[in-house]
C-alpha cells in the first residue's frame, strides 16, 4: 500500500497540504486518473483550437475529392460530399463536449438545489420531491428524452436543455441523502440557534462538507450525457445536418456500403466518443479515490 | 415482508399516476392530433368538419376530462390507434414486445454470465496482472456506445468475415426457424451485452472482495475445506447477491439501448417501432411505448427489491 506509506511520510515531515492539496496528490498518484486528465485535456484543446489545427472548415465541400481514404491532404479522408473528416471530428467534438458539459451543469444545478431542499427541510416537501424524483426515474432516460425531443423538435440547443432538465434526479437523490446525514449535526444546530437563515446554513455550512461524492457523480454524468447525445444524434434526433457531432457523423454508417468499404468515415468519430468517455470515466474514478480515502482502504467495495 | 411489499405497491400508485400525467402531457404537447392526421388522409377539409370530428373524439373538452377519458380507455386495455396505419397500439406492441424481450433477455443473460465470471476471477487475482487488465477492459467496455459497438460487430462479423447476418430477425424468404433466428440474434445481443457485462463485472468484483474478507470464509478455510469448495459454495453465492441490483439498474438503459440497436439491426421490436413513431409524430404509439416501458421498469424495480430480500436474509424491511 504505497498510499499509506506516502501519507506517513507526509505526516512525519510535518508538511501539511490541506484537504484539497492532499486530494490533488492522491489524484495524481492515481495513474489512470492522470492519463484520463491528459487525454481529456488534449481532446478539449484540439476541439477548441480546431480552426488552427484543421486545414479545412467542417462544411467545406470538395466535390472533386469525395469519398477519399485517409492520406496526406485529408488526414482522415473525406465523406460523400468531400468534407474533411478530421475537421468535422474537431468541430463535431465542440458540439458533443459542449452538450455534455452544459447539460450536466443544468442538471447538477437543479439536482443539488432540489436535493438540498428535500434533505434539509424533510417532511412533506421531502416526500413530494422524492415522489417527483421516483416519477422521472421510472422512465428509461433515453426513452423519455426522445419523447421530449419529439415534442420540441431536434436541435443542439433542445438536446442540451432536454437532457439537462431530465437528468437531475439521480444527483438530487444523492445530495438529499448526504444532506440528511448532516442536518442534525452540532455545527448545523449551532448555526440554526444563532438564527442563520436556511439558505446560508445549506449552501455555506452543509453543502461544502458533502461536495465530494456529488462532484464524482457529476463528473461521471458528463460521460453518460456524451453517450446520450451521441445516441440521439445517431438516431437523427440531436445535432442536425450540416452541423457535425460525433454521434451524427456515425449516421453515415447506416449505409451498408459505407459501413463496409469506407470505415474512415465512421470509425474515427466512434473512437473519439469512446476516448472522451473513457478519459472522463478515468478522471471520475480517480476523483472518487482522491476525495474518499476510505474507498481505497475498503478494497474497492461499495 | 408481505406488508413491505404491499406498502411498496401502494407507494407506486402515486408514482404511476404521475407517470401517466407526464405521458399525457407529452402527447398533448405534440404538434398535430388524431383529427388532423385523419383529415389529411381524407377529403379536402373545412374548419367545421375538423371541429365536428374533434367533438366526436372529445378533443374539444377540458384537458382534465380528456385525461380521465384517456385513463379510462387504458384501464379497458385500449391504448388508442396509430395515426399512421390505424391499427390498435396495444395490438402492435403485443406483436413486437416478444422480439424486444428476446433481445434484451438474451443480452442480459450473456452480460450476467460474462460479467459475473470475470468479476470473480478479477477479485480472486486482486492487484495482479489479470485484475488490472480486466478492470481496464471494464472501463473500455462502459465507454463504447452501444451503437458503435453494434456497427463494429456488423463490420467485423457480418461484412468482413461473413459469419453472421447483418440485420433482421430471420433470413428473408426462408421459413422461420429457431436456429436461423438465433444466428440473427447474436450480433445485436452481443452489442447490448458487452456494455452491461462491464457493469456486472464491477459489482461482482466488489461483492467477491467483500465476501473474501468475511469471517465465515476464514472459518471455512480453517475447517480444511478445499479451496474450490470455499470459493464456489461459500464465496460465490454470497458475492452474487449484489448483482440483483444491477439487473434492476440495467433494465432502463436496456430499453434505451434496444431503441438504438433495433434501429441498426432492423430488429422489429418495440424500440424500432418507437423511433418510427417519433419520426412520423404518431403520438398514440409514442404514448403507448413510453407508458409500457415505464410500467415494466417499475415492476422490475419491485421485483428487484423482492428478490433482494429473499436472497439476502440480512436485509429486512420493517
Amino acid at each position: 500500500m504505497t498510499d499509506a506509506t506516502a501519507a506517513d511520510v507526509t505526516i512525519a515531515s510535518g508538511v501539511s497540504r490541506g484537504l484539497w492539496g492532499e486530494a490533488a496528490r492522491r489524484f495524481l498518484q492515481h495513474r489512470l486518473a492522470t492519463l484520463g486528465l491528459v487525454m481529456l485535456a488534449i481532446i478539449v484543446l484540439a476541439c477548441v483550437l480546431a480552426p488552427l489545427i484543421a486545414h479545412y472548415g467542417p462544411n467545406d465541400i470538395d466535390l472533386r475529392g469525395r469519398n477519399q481514404p485517409p492520406g496526406g491532404v485529408h488526414w482522415l479522408g473525406t465523406d460523400g460530399t468531400g468534407r474533411d473528416i478530421f475537421a468535422r471530428i474537431l468541430y463535431g467534438g465542440r458540439i458533443s463536449l459542449t452538450v455534455g458539459f452544459v447539460a450536466v451543469a443544468i442538471s447538477a444545478a437543479i439536482g443539488i438545489f432540489v436535493g438540498c431542499v428535500a434533505g434539509y427541510f424533510g417532511g412533506k416537501v421531502d416526500l413530494l420531491l422524492m415522489g417527483l424524483i421516483d416519477m422521472v426515474l421510472t422512465f428509461p432516460r433515453l426513452v423519455i428524452i426522445i419523447a421530449f425531443v419529439a415534442v420540441v423538435g431536434p436541435s443542439i440547443f433542445n438536446t442540451m436543455v432536454v437532457i439537462g432538465l431530465l437528468s437531475w434526479p439521480s444527483i438530487a437523490r444523492l445530495t438529499r441523502g448526504e444532506i440528511l446525514a448532516l442536518r442534525n449535526q452540532e455545527f448545523v444546530l449551532a448555526a440554526r440557534s444563532l438564527g442563520t437563515s436556511p439558505s446560508v446554513i445549506i449552501f455555506e455550512h452543509i453543502l461544502p462538507n458533502v461536495l465530494s461524492p456529488i462532484l464524482v457523480a457529476i463528473t461521471l454524468d458528463v460521460a453518460t450525457v456524451i453517450l446520450l447525445e451521441a445516441s440521439l444524434s445517431f438516431l437523427g434526433l440531436g445535432a442536425q445536418a450540416p452541423a457535425a457531432s460525433w454521434g451524427n457523423m456515425l449516421r453515415n454508417a447506416r449505409t451498408l456500403s459505407i459501413l463496409e468499404s469506407q470505415p474512415w468515415m465512421w470509425i474515427p468519430p466512434g473512437a473519439m466518443i469512446a476516448m472522451a468517455v473513457l478519459s472522463i470515466n478515468f478522471v471520475g474514478d480517480g476523483l472518487r479515490d482522491a476525495l474518499d480515502p476510505q474507498h481505497i482502504m475498503g478494497g474497492g467495495a461499495k | 415482508m408481505l406488508s413491505y411489499l404491499l406498502r411498496k405497491l401502494l407507494l407506486s400508485i402515486p408514482v404511476l399516476f404521475g407517470v401517466t400525467v407526464i405521458v399525457f402531457a407529452i402527447a398533448h404537447a405534440m404538434p398535430g392530433d388524431a383529427v388532423l392526421a385523419m383529415i389529411t388522409a381524407e377529403a379536402p377539409s373545412s374548419d367545421e368538419l375538423i371541429a365536428m370530428r374533434r367533438g366526436e373524439l372529445g378533443l374539444d373538452q377540458p384537458l382534465y376530462i380528456q385525461y380521465l377519458n384517456w385513463i379510462g380507455q387504458i384501464l379497458h386495455g385500449n391504448l388508442g390507434r396509430s395515426f399512421v396505419n390505424g391499427r390498435g397500439v396495444g395490438e402492435i406492441i403485443g406483436e413486437r414486445l416478444p422480439m424486444t424481450l428476446e433481445l434484451m433477455g438474451v443480452a442480459l443473460l450473456v452480460a450476467f454470465v460474462i460479467g459475473a465470471t470475470l468479476g470473480v476471477v478479477s477479485a480472486l487475482r486482486q492487484y495482479k496482472f489479470t485484475d488490472y487488465s480486466l478492470t481496464l477492459a471494464g472501463f473500455v467496455g462502459v465507454s463504447i456506445p452501444d451503437f458503435f459497438m453494434g456497427l463494429l460487430l456488423v463490420y467485423v462479423f457480418a461484412l468482413e468475415l461473413r459469419w453472421l447476418p447483418s440485420s433482421g430477425i430471420s433470413t428473408a424468404g426462408d421459413s422461420f426457424s429457431l436456429l436461423d433466428n438465433l444466428r440473427h440474434l447474436i450480433l445485436p445481443a452481443a452489442a447490448l451485452a458487452l456494455f452491461r457485462a462491464a457493469i456486472f463485472m464491477r459489482y461482482a468484483r466488489a461483492g467477491m472482495l467483500e465476501v473474501l474478507n468475511q469471517s465465515y470464509m476464514r472459518t471455512a478455510k480453517a475447517k480444511g475445506l478445499r479451496p474450490s469448495t470455499i470459493t464456489l459454495r461459500h464465496g460465490l453465492r454470497n458475492a452474487l447477491i449484489p448483482l440483483v441490483t444491477v439487473f434492476g439498474l440495467a433494465l432502463p438503459t436496456l430499453f434505451g439501448g434496444s431503441v438504438v440497436i433495433e434501429t441498426i439491426f432492423q430488429w422489429p421490436g418495440i424500440g424500432l417501432m418507437f423511433i418510427d413513431s417519433v419520426v412520423n409524430r404518431d403520438s398514440p404509439v409514442i404514448m403507448g411505448y413510453v407508458l409500457i416501458t415505464a410500467i415494466i421498469v417499475m415492476l422490475a424495480n419491485l421485483a428487484t427489491d423482492l428478490a433482494y430480500s429473499v436472497l439476502d436474509p440480512r436485509v429486512s424491511y420493517d
